[in-house]
């Protein structure tokens, strides 16, 4: 298997170079914004991603082969046997032999491909013995991280997309300079360490996600109220890419997954840093936060979470996302909003309990203070404490 | 042929063939009951649909001709992707299909009408309302249903009253698929002329057989799933919610228990049609006929049980993944064998390429390439690698597209003649064929790069690394797109404005069947008495 995967690779390799000419050479080469094309799957970086790219290539070696043989008569026969050549029609049409032939021979064939990926598909589900275990977890638009077990216990965050609106809007035609990693940047990398089996726990909060990272063979659905794992080993150091692969809704494809690989002693004094920081950052939820505080801290978390619906202009958009401007939630009493920012509102707010109290503190305070809302209504500033009594 | 003579003579005997026997102008087409008339209803029906899932496909096919929003916010974008998906499958192919079924079978297998003739009439005037619910759905607040054409709970519980329209338009579509395939059914088996034993049935009518069975048995669960989610959405059930005791995943796996026999569903009659198409052109008997009933009936039963290699990806126990893709690849053992056969029957024959047999030939050439994708995906790990990206994509555009389109292309310009009683421009059928062909690959086949380089589906927005593979695809796809308008042209040239040669009961040299005893165009009534068939 070992030396036969070797020698697939060698006609893969050729078969791309050969494509690759045929396409034009090396002016088809790169793609528009200077990046080589890629014809392929990634390159793997873990055990499992190789046998997936090795099964791939088997796979479309045989069929190229079938393919080229079963063409090669049709077409040998469009050009021999056609009227116009004065081909006379044969009376044959059937024979038991020939159909047992061609139903045994394929059937032989596909079982022989299935085989070598049977091997694969158990090694992929034993997601046992784990060095470190992540929990994913799937909002509408973000991914969440928890380290559950292993080295970095206790860290989480999470993960939002970090490439400016900016670039994604073009409504006028202008032409904005798209960053190398256009839509695959995020605020927070995860991080792990380098040659360490890695299980990842998907589970998701509003609807179905699913955290792919074609580097490392890893796709696996995050399905809200249920937990399902996959793990990964990387054996490079690195940043590797993915992105949301199931439909979400909106801003499905705003939703990136970035993995860093590190090697051990980076990952530890990684792990102590993000301990500290999240220790620093800890709010205390009893202190009386001023106004110019929670307005600055607000308009962070409003443009992190509520500003893809609600726009940051406020005003939402019409039949879709309704506007904050003037809402009788946001200008009325502050009971009415910190309930709907707890528990959602119909099918399109989600609940965002997974906030922290100053978190949503802040928010409501920024949206009573923002646009046209400043200085009207009841409530300016809404306490954190406000909000751990209502939880 | 006796039948032939009376019809004919009676068709001279008077101006206004048959005006004692069936209603004229708008009454005519509302209370049809001639298979041939509904027929045409549901071909034209399904070509409109067409049409409008066509254009939606070029609007997200603009979006995405670079990277960034230009023309349509995501959210748009999602209710074009879905509603394209269900407009071509519920609104374009399956119709097309049925509108084949209604005028050639009892052409085919020599009886005078449909098993219900009112029934007939109901389940295509159902598809009318279904079909401007769904389209008005784009109308109302929060705009037609983004959930993606397999509706997957819980995102399709959190859209607006646009997922409620859907809902119920598939719920109409579903109970005409119903009724039609009740008559289907009840005409082949009790209609049949006398001679005709179900061996001697021709293979359109034995592909529709079998089809139409799927459809009773699975166009029910679809109901359900769907039901299940509109009252997830109104009435407080927790069908797919967790926190109530319920399961997302179910969802898929009742949906996928009626989507995968529905691919079928969408391919069997085109099997049909080419086992025509071929033996004529090849002026041969078909090679195989009942290893081609076999291979139909072993592809409808392996159908019911592989549904669950569309959820590799949501974390199923290692014996369901082993089961479900062993299962998937068998399949490829009988799709094999019919393709052998059609070798087979082209192997020394004495060939020649109209426009029905060059359609006939790429269906083979380019379904054969979906084939292929489809059996890669069938592998369970590298499914998982290529799960919701653009390689699926391209794979059921290479089986749906290439296949069931250009078999409805081939069917179309194979008994247009019988249809409209004229030969269709062979120049212009032609240049349809190679511009489909060659725009429909370089629409999809750039999608393969785009999958196996990890580019997820149903995006409205792309990695730059993506941008020259989506910018090939678009320009392919409004060539495809305006193609189709050559199709247009040539079906309304010989079948509204009667141009052409007028066609012979019989235009192709090697083709065989009752269809091509009566005259051309068809008259209004045909088989009035059962021919014998030997």
């Amino acid at each position: 298997m070992l030396k036969s995967s070797l020698g697939i690779r060698k006609v893969a390799a050729a078969a791309a170079a050969i494509a690759m000419t045929s396409f034009g050479g090396a002016a088809f080469a790169e793609n528009v914004s200077g990046q080589p094309l890629q014809y392929n799957l990634a390159a793997p970086v873990t055990e499992i991603a190789r046998q997936i790219y090795d099964l791939h290539t088997l796979m479309l070696v045989i069929c190229l082969v079938i393919f080229v043989a079963v063409f090669g008569v049709m077409f040998y026969s469009i050009y021999a046997h056609r009227k116009s050549k004065g081909a006379k029609s044969a009376s044959f049409h059937e024979s038991v032999k020939v159909e047992i032939a061609w139903t045994i021979i394929p059937f032989l064939i596909v079982i022989g491909m299935a085989l070598p990926a049977t091997k694969t598909v158990v090694a992929m589900k034993d997601t046992s013995n784990a060095d470190l275990t992540i929990k994913a977890t799937g909002y509408q638009w973000k991914w969440g991280y928890e380290y559950l077990a292993g080295e970095g216990e206790g860290i989480s965050f999470l993960s939002t997309l970090a490439t400016p609106r900016d670039q994604i809007e073009d409504h006028e035609g202008q032409a904005v300079a798209r960053g190398e990693n256009y839509l695959m940047e995020v605020d927070n990398h995860v991080v792990v360490p380098v040659g360490k089996k890695v299980r990842v726990v998907t589970t998701a909060n509003d609807v179905i996600h699913a955290w792919m990272v074609p580097a490392f063979g890893v796709k696996q659905d995050a399905i809200p109220g249920f937990v399902r794992d996959t793990w990964f080993k990387a054996e490079q150091e690195g940043i590797y890419r993915g992105q949301c692969a199931e439909l979400c809704g909106k801003d499905h494809a705003y939703m990136p997954i970035v993995v860093e690989v590190m090697s051990e002693e980076n990952y530890s004094s990684w792990v102590q840093a993000k301990l500290d920081e999240m220790k620093a950052k800890q709010d205390d939820p009893t202190k009386e936060w001023t106004k110019e505080d929670m307005v600055a801290r607000g308009e962070q978390v409003y443009n992190a979470n509520c500003a893809a619906c609600h726009q940051a202009s406020g005003e939402g958009i019409p039949g879709a996302f309704p506007s904050l401007v003037a809402a009788a939630s946001v200008v009325g009493p502050q009971d009415a909003q910190i309930d709907i920012l707890l528990n959602g509102k119909g099918a399109g707010m989600p609940a965002w309990k997974q906030l922290s109290d100053v978190e949503i503190a802040s928010v409501i305070t920024y949206t009573r203070n923002a646009w046209a809302n400043a200085g009207t209504g009841t409530d300016p500033v809404v306490q954190p404490s406000a909000v751990t009594a209502a939880r | 042929m006796s039948t032939t003579a009376a019809d004919l003579t009676h068709g001279h005997g008077h101006d206004h063939d048959h005006a004692h026997d069936h209603p004229h102008g708008w009454r005519r087409w509302l209370y049809a009951t001639n298979h041939k008339d509904i027929g045409t209803m549901y071909l034209i029906f399904s070509f409109v649909m067409l049409i409008e899932g066509g254009v939606l496909a070029l609007m997200l096919r603009a979006e995405l001709f670079s990277p960034g929003l230009q023309l349509v916010q995501p959210e748009f974008f999602n209710q074009l992707t879905t509603m394209h998906g269900l407009i071509m499958v519920f609104g374009a192919v399956m119709p097309a299909f049925v509108g084949f079924a209604n005028w050639m079978i009892p052409l085919q297998i020599g009886c005078s009408d449909m098993a219900f003739a009112r029934m007939n009439n109901f389940s295509f005037w159902l598809m009318v309302p279904a079909a401007i619910i769904l389209t008005a759905s784009f109308f109302m607040p929060g705009g037609a249903t983004a959930a993606g054409w397999t509706l997957y709970a819980p995102l399709s519980v959190q859209m607006g009253p646009g997922m409620d329209a859907a809902i119920f338009a598939l719920h109409i579509l579903g109970a005409s698929s119903i009724m039609g395939s009740i008559n289907i059914i009840t005409t082949i088996l009790n209609m049949r002329a006398p001679g005709m034993t179900l061996m001697k049935m021709p293979m359109f009518a034995w592909t529709w057989l079998i089809t139409a069975y799927l459809l009773i048995a699975v166009m029910p669960v679809l109901a359900g799933a769907i039901t299940m989610v509109l009252t997830d959405r109104h009435f407080g059930t927790s069908f797919f919610n967790a926190a109530g005791g319920g399961d997302p995943v179910m969802y898929q796996h009742i949906f996928w228990f009626f989507g995968h026999p529905e691919v079928y569903i969408m391919i069997l009659p085109a099997f049909g049609i080419i086992s025509h198409i071929v033996p004529t052109f090849a002026r041969k008997t078909l090679f195989g006929y009942s290893s081609m009933v076999y291979a139909t009936g072993s592809i409808a039963i392996l159908s019911f049980i592989v549904w669950a290699h569309h959820m590799f990806t949501t974390g199923m126990p290692v014996t369901g993944q082993l089961f479900f893709m062993y299962a998937t690849m068998l399949i490829a053992v009988p799709t094999g064998v019919k393709i052998f056969n059609w070798l087979a029957t082209m192997w020394r024959g004495s060939m020649t390429f109209e426009t029905p047999m060059l359609f006939a030939v790429g269906f083979i050439f380019v379904f054969t390439m979906g084939g292929f994708t489809g059996l890669i995906l069938a592998v369970a790990p590298v499914d998982i690698q290529l799960q919701d990206t653009y390689y699926v994509v391209a794979h059921f555009h290479y089986v749906l597209v290439a296949g069931s389109l250009f078999a409805l292309f081939a069917g179309t310009y194979y008994w247009l003649p019988k249809w409209s009683g004229r030969m269709y421009s062979e120049k212009l059928g032609k240049l349809h064929f190679w511009s489909s062909l060659i725009s429909f690959n370089v629409t999809f086949f750039p999608m393969h790069f785009l999958g196996l380089a990890g580019m997820p589906r149903r995006y409205a927005d792309y990695a730059t690394q993506f941008t020259d593979f989506h910018a090939i695809a678009t320009v392919g796809a409004f060539w495809f797109g305006l193609s189709q308008l050559i199709f247009l042209w040539c079906v309304l040239r010989a079948w509204t404005f009667q141009q052409g040669e007028p066609a012979p009961a019989k235009p192709w040299e090697g083709a065989e069947g009752l269809e091509w005893t009566v005259p051309s165009p068809a008259p209004f009534h045909t088989f009035e008495d059962p021919p014998t068939v030997k």
